[in-house]
């Protein structure tokens, strides 16, 4: 039985004046408790709004969502905003992008993670400043007792997101989703950050839905990854079987991309060539196509199906043939 | 906190100094000098001469400075030209109307700015945000005097429920502590008095309060509308918190810094309208005699409301200073 079970999500914004812009389009993934699996796809993907959907954060006007999202037997499309907001913070937390803008400037952080916790485990304000500084300390800021009373803008990048950890975490959610959660550090708290969520959803057993760009995190993080494009999922394999073989020439792209230490000095990198804005559309044929070096003409004229291929789900015309793919060691 | 209070209070010695140069260097500057503004245009070169040497315009620019800043830090400020009155008799005389006036008119913008603001907002693009917009387009746009004389038409001319003008009714005979007439009225426990004299500020204090009303409104509008899209919020919605804990915690504390600034601005130029005010409505404070100084040319008690309206100005900055700190702990630690 998984603990989140996505079927058909589908985002469509619209507004007065423009055309209806779908940004997710037919998603479905399961993610098992305790499991951890990856959303993975450059900027517009989709797989921020996917994740804002799940956790009912899109704006209620504006925005139409359809498909179903079921969490522990709960349909939680059709909730009431008022329900949404019991299991908010408490089943489903989430971490963000950009720690210093998702915090509250005006207020201690402190304060930012008691309120969770009087709201959802129904502590007093004394007890929950208890259960506060033991959280600050187990997400590994220092002197936690002190920096409890500080304000967002007093602690630095890391520190900030350490804080935004703990107060997902403070209700020991089953599902955790961390959308970017290093994009804004520098890379050596990059690594420090990975290893505490690692650490730290493994200890509790929490799920964790981890959205990245970046291939190395995936790889050292995720059980199950889902490559997304344009809003659709185009491939969606367990984590060694992607690295292997790639098999959609998107994320066989994406894996060339990727710098390599051990490449002779003067190497052109691998680019993807191209950008999202040359997509066409999903009706059209593939929406990868015009920047596809495996392109063909019924790629330009009939949309891909997602099927079971070489024990996974690809969605592609031409897949990148077997044995022609990078290894994970690379990485 | 305190520490900022008392270095903010201390920023605010240089700006009243340097104020101080400009008003005596601008009585400097006078066509004709200070000596034929007393005398008239007419004055013989004798007379004028004779006068500077009273006036002790001879003596060095600087020795002539020294000698006004001191006249000023002791509390005097000449005597009008119109009256024969010292000016500081006059303007504390004044003061306490034109004070009344004005906290009454800003208490009424705030206490209804914000939180029409914040409903226009949050019925945003809706007919009650529509209608709070246009009301507050009006608002700015119409002319303290007429709506002055309007709501004067009204109340009084109509209605007569609300006198028409002064301060308070002249049959009563109240006791002056303050010269604030409704606060002296509950001081002497007079409380007759004070309804007299707050049915006398109804009037005055809604007409002056409406272009302040109309840019508070605004402002929280745009700003409640501005927090709202911010990632905190968001985070805070995430967390699952009630929507009442989210608004006023994570929204309206945010969105009341643009508000608090806003404020201040709007107090000093509301010092301007309430000349205006005064003069619709008899209200005999500092509108009247400074309106009385400029057409009569009484330069010392220019001088002296000048510097008066300044300081009163760099005093309410401070004031929003300070409330900034309290919102927002940013500001304190620079």
């Amino acid at each position: 039985m998984a603990l989140l079970d996505v079927r058909d999500l589908s985002v469509v914004f619209k507004r007065k004046g423009t055309r209806p812009f779908t940004a997710v389009d037919g998603v479905s993934f399961s993610v098992e408790p305790g499991q951890t699996v990856g959303l993975v796809g450059e900027s517009g993907s989709g797989k921020s709004v996917t994740s804002l959907a799940i956790m009912g954060l899109l704006p209620k006007r504006g925005a139409e969502i359809s498909g179903s999202v079921t969490f522990e037997d709960t349909e939680l499309l059709t909730l009431s905003d008022k329900q949404l907001r019991d299991r908010r913070g408490r089943d489903l937390g989430m971490v963000f992008q950009d720690p210093l803008s998702s915090l509250n400037p005006v207020i201690t952080i402190g304060l930012q993670i008691t309120e969770v916790l009087e709201r959802h485990r129904g502590m007093s304000r004394k007890e929950a400043r208890v259960e506060a500084a033991e959280l600050l300390d187990r997400v590994g800021l220092p002197d936690p007792q002190r920096r409890i009373d500080e304000y967002p803008h007093q602690l630095s990048g890391g520190m900030r997101q350490r804080v935004l950890i703990a107060i997902a975490l403070a209700c020991r959610p089953k599902l955790l989703i961390a959308d970017e959660p290093t994009t804004a550090l520098d890379v050596t708290i990059q690594a420090q950050i990975l290893s505490l969520l690692s650490e730290l959803v493994s200890e509790t057993d929490t799920a964790l839905i981890m959205i990245t760009h970046d291939l190395g995190v995936v790889a050292g993080l995720c059980d199950d990854v889902n490559v997304m494009y344009g809003g659709r999922i185009v491939e969606q394999a367990q984590r060694h079987d992607l690295f292997q073989r790639s098999r959609h020439p998107y994320t066989h792209g994406l894996l060339q991309s990727i710098p390599r230490l051990d490449a002779p000095r003067g190497e052109p990198l691998t680019p993807i060539r191209g950008s999202v804005s040359d997509n066409i559309e999903w009706e059209q044929g593939c929406a990868f196509a015009p920047r596809c070096p495996n392109a063909t003409d019924v790629c330009w004229s009939e949309p891909p199906e997602l099927k079971a291929d070489d024990g996974r789900m690809l969605r592609c015309h031409n897949p990148v043939a077997i044995g022609d793919a990078v290894t994970e060691g690379a990485l | 906190m305190l520490r900022f209070t008392v270095r903010r209070l201390l920023q605010a010695v240089p700006t009243l100094f340097v104020l101080s140069i400009l008003v005596f260097a601008w009585l400097r500057m006078l066509p004709g000098g200070p000596a034929t503004a007393l005398l008239g245009d007419k004055a013989t070169p004798e007379r004028v001469a004779a006068m500077n040497a009273v006036l002790g315009l001879d003596d060095p620019i600087f020795v002539q400075y020294f000698r006004f800043l001191g006249r000023v830090l002791t509390g005097d400020f000449g005597s009008s030209l119109i009256t024969g009155d010292p000016v500081m008799e006059e303007v504390s005389w004044a003061f306490p109307a034109t004070l009344e006036l004005s906290a009454a008119a800003m208490f009424l913008a705030v206490l209804f700015g914000i939180p029409m603001g914040y409903i226009a907002a949050r019925f945003r693009g809706r007919f009650l945000d529509n209608a709070t917009v246009v009301t507050t387009l009006v608002g700015v746009a119409v002319p303290v005097f007429f709506l002055g004389f309007l709501l004067k038409y009204i109340f009084t001319q109509e209605m007569s429920l609300l006198p028409p003008s002064g301060r308070q009714d002249v049959l009563i005979d109240a006791t002056r502590i303050t010269g604030i007439a409704t606060l002296d009225g509950l001081l002497t426990g007079e409380f007759d008095a004070t309804w007299d004299a707050m049915l006398h500020l109804i009037l005055p204090s809604v007409a002056l309060a409406s272009i302040p009303f109309a840019v508070i409104v605004r402002i929280t509008r745009a700003s409640v509308l501005d927090v709202q899209g911010e990632d905190f919020v968001r985070t805070a919605n995430s967390k699952g918190l009630t929507t009442q804990i989210v608004r006023k915690r994570h929204v309206l504390r945010n969105a009341l810094l643009p508000v608090s600034t806003t404020i201040g601005l709007q107090t000093g130029l509301l010092m301007s309208g309430a000349v205006l005010t005064e003069k619709v409505f008899a209200w005999g404070g500092l509108g009247t005699l400074l309106e009385q100084a400029i057409q009569q040319r009484d330069y010392p008690r220019l001088q002296g409301l000048i510097l008066l309206f300044a300081t009163v100005f760099v005093l309410v900055n401070l004031l929003v200073d300070i409330s900034y700190a309290i919102i927002d702990p940013r500001v304190r630690v620079r």
